[in-house]
């Protein structure tokens, strides 16, 4: 599919922009050498949309991640979220990380409830036992983490971020230490999710079949310095089958363009 | 029968341990080592007088005047050294240089500096359990966890609410055990400044009975208490780490 064919796709669409980046370095000090992590990156993320930002292990890509949430200061270039810098972390945009994430000494209702304290008491119960419902993790609100397997945890995190109603949501290879039988019920529960609440969801992921089983589009990064190198439109509708010859030639032309053989 | 089995084994090893003493005593014919009995009845003795609860009563007391000050001083210091490192760069090496040092060693000190009171002890004992607390509160801040942090920023904590939603309960398991080992040495130390500047307490007894006509049986006796008394505490202690929301720094996944 050619960039024009995509753009009119998108115009076609109508969909307002969520998200710019915009020319974005980043270099990092490294041993007084200085590593190029980040080369000139610029993309636009849509309302509403489901973005993977796929590329090898190490290339850069949660760097990113980590700079459009506002925890890292980029060298150069700029992010905007509704027209507005961002210059720091904010409550409307939440990072997800791997299960590793969630407060030990909370209770699962406790740290679904961790961004709630503006509420009254009654309003967080409430919404508490909404997302707890959501994540299916109910008859477990007074558990604690390490009475979770890894995959209730993730549920928890899931939860915790969506409860706060952000308009963003930040997820860094969230699923990546579980196995893979869990890896794809959470893939179908967080499409489930996503769609029930329409956020616009920025997902790294290093999984080719991930990204393209979740993902509207996914931005193929290369090894360091991370460019982008392709912008996919994954337009199967939801729930995809992947066995389809839509899917797998999706699949097959990111294998392609990461220059990895399809026979193992 | 199930539930009296986790007390069944320490029960047979001290009836033992006493067995084995009153044997030792009798066989060797000893005239200074008291026997159990003679132990029992000089506890006895105390009691009757009504010196053994006022002297717990008074190590006690010294004990928590001295940790709870050093309690108050070494969180907040170790949270603060802890989260700026600047600060854990100028604090760490002064601590780390007055940590070897045996509270005992200030002793002369503490009496120019207190007289001959109440307050020397209880400076030996702050002393004694500040370090402590001070490097192991400092010692988990700075193993929180990047992402805990992260978390809190990003749900838009203040300063404060970092303090107190984040730092102080991932801190929590590590500053437990840090407390708990500050207790014991403070227990270690009450005894041993009480044989200095004070009339009163168990020190003060082990010293005192010695002294006073070689009373034997009193000494063996005051050592029985401190160390049951330090056992009680430290039961107590363990207590706290079975909390639901402290456990979980007590488990490897």
């Amino acid at each position: 599919m050619s960039a024009i064919q995509m753009h009119s796709a998108a115009a076609a669409r109508q969909v307002a922009t969520k998200l710019v980046v915009e020319n974005v370095c980043m270099t990092f000090g490294r041993n007084g050498r200085a590593v190029n992590v980040l080369e000139d990156i610029s993309l636009t993320v849509r309302e509403g949309e489901f973005l993977c930002l796929l590329g090898p292990s190490g290339c850069g890509k949660s760097t990113l991640l980590n700079i459009v949430a506002g925890f890292i200061k980029q060298t150069s270039g700029s992010v905007l979220v509704d027209g507005q810098q961002v210059t720091k972390p904010d409550p409307r945009r939440i990072f997800v990380f791997q299960e590793r994430g969630v407060f030990p000494w909370l209770t699962v209702e406790g740290n679904i409830g961790f961004g709630l304290r503006h509420l009254s008491r009654e309003d967080r119960e409430q919404r508490v036992a909404y997302y707890v419902n959501l994540v299916g993790l109910q008859g477990f609100e007074k558990a604690y983490p390490h009475e979770l397997s890894g995959g209730m945890k993730q549920r928890v995190e899931v939860a915790r971020a969506f409860a706060v109603d952000p308009d963003v949501l930040f997820l860094d290879e969230p699923f990546g230490a579980l196995d893979s039988i869990t890896r794809l019920q959470l893939r179908r529960e967080l499409l489930r999710i996503w769609e029930t609440e329409k956020k616009t969801i920025l997902f790294v992921t290093h999984d080719i079949d991930e990204s393209v089983q979740l993902a509207d589009r996914v931005v193929v990064m290369s090894a360091r310095p991370a460019r982008l190198q392709r912008l996919v439109e994954i337009d199967i509708p939801h729930p995809r089958d992947i066995s389809s010859h839509q899917y797998l030639s999706f699949r097959d032309s990111i294998f392609d363009q990461l220059g990895l053989a399809h026979k193992v | 029968m199930k539930r009296a089995e986790p007390y069944l084994y320490p029960l047979a090893a001290t009836i033992a341990v006493l067995a084995i003493w009153h044997a030792a005593v009798v066989w060797s014919g000893t005239r200074v080592f008291p026997a159990p009995k003679d132990v029992l009845m000089g506890m006895n003795e105390l009691l009757q007088k009504g010196l053994m609860l006022s002297y717990i009563g008074d190590s006690l007391r010294r004990v928590s005047a001295g940790y709870i000050m050093a309690v108050g001083t070494g969180i907040p210091l170790g949270l603060a050294i802890g989260w700026f490192p600047p600060l854990a760069a100028m604090i760490n090496p002064v601590i780390q240089m007055l940590r070897p040092i045996s509270p005992l060693a200030w002793t002369p000190l503490a009496v120019i500096w207190f007289g001959v009171s109440e307050a020397a002890p209880i400076f030996l004992i702050y002393l004694s359990a500040l370090f402590t607390i001070t490097v192991a509160t400092a010692a988990g801040v700075r193993g929180v966890p990047g992402m805990y942090w992260q978390a809190g920023r990003n749900f838009g904590l203040s300063s404060a609410g970092v303090l107190f939603r984040i730092l102080l309960p991932s801190t929590m398991p590590q500053m437990i055990v840090g407390l708990r080992v500050a207790l014991g040495v403070a227990w270690i130390v009450v005894v041993a400044a009480e044989m200095i500047a004070v009339n009163s307490g168990l020190g003060y007894l082990i010293i005192d009975s010695r002294n006073a006509g070689k009373r034997y049986d009193l000494v063996v006796a005051g050592m029985l208490l401190i160390g049951t008394i330090g056992l009680c505490l430290d039961i107590a202690f363990r207590r706290l780490e079975k909390l639901r929301n402290i456990r979980w720094g007590f488990q490897n996944e």
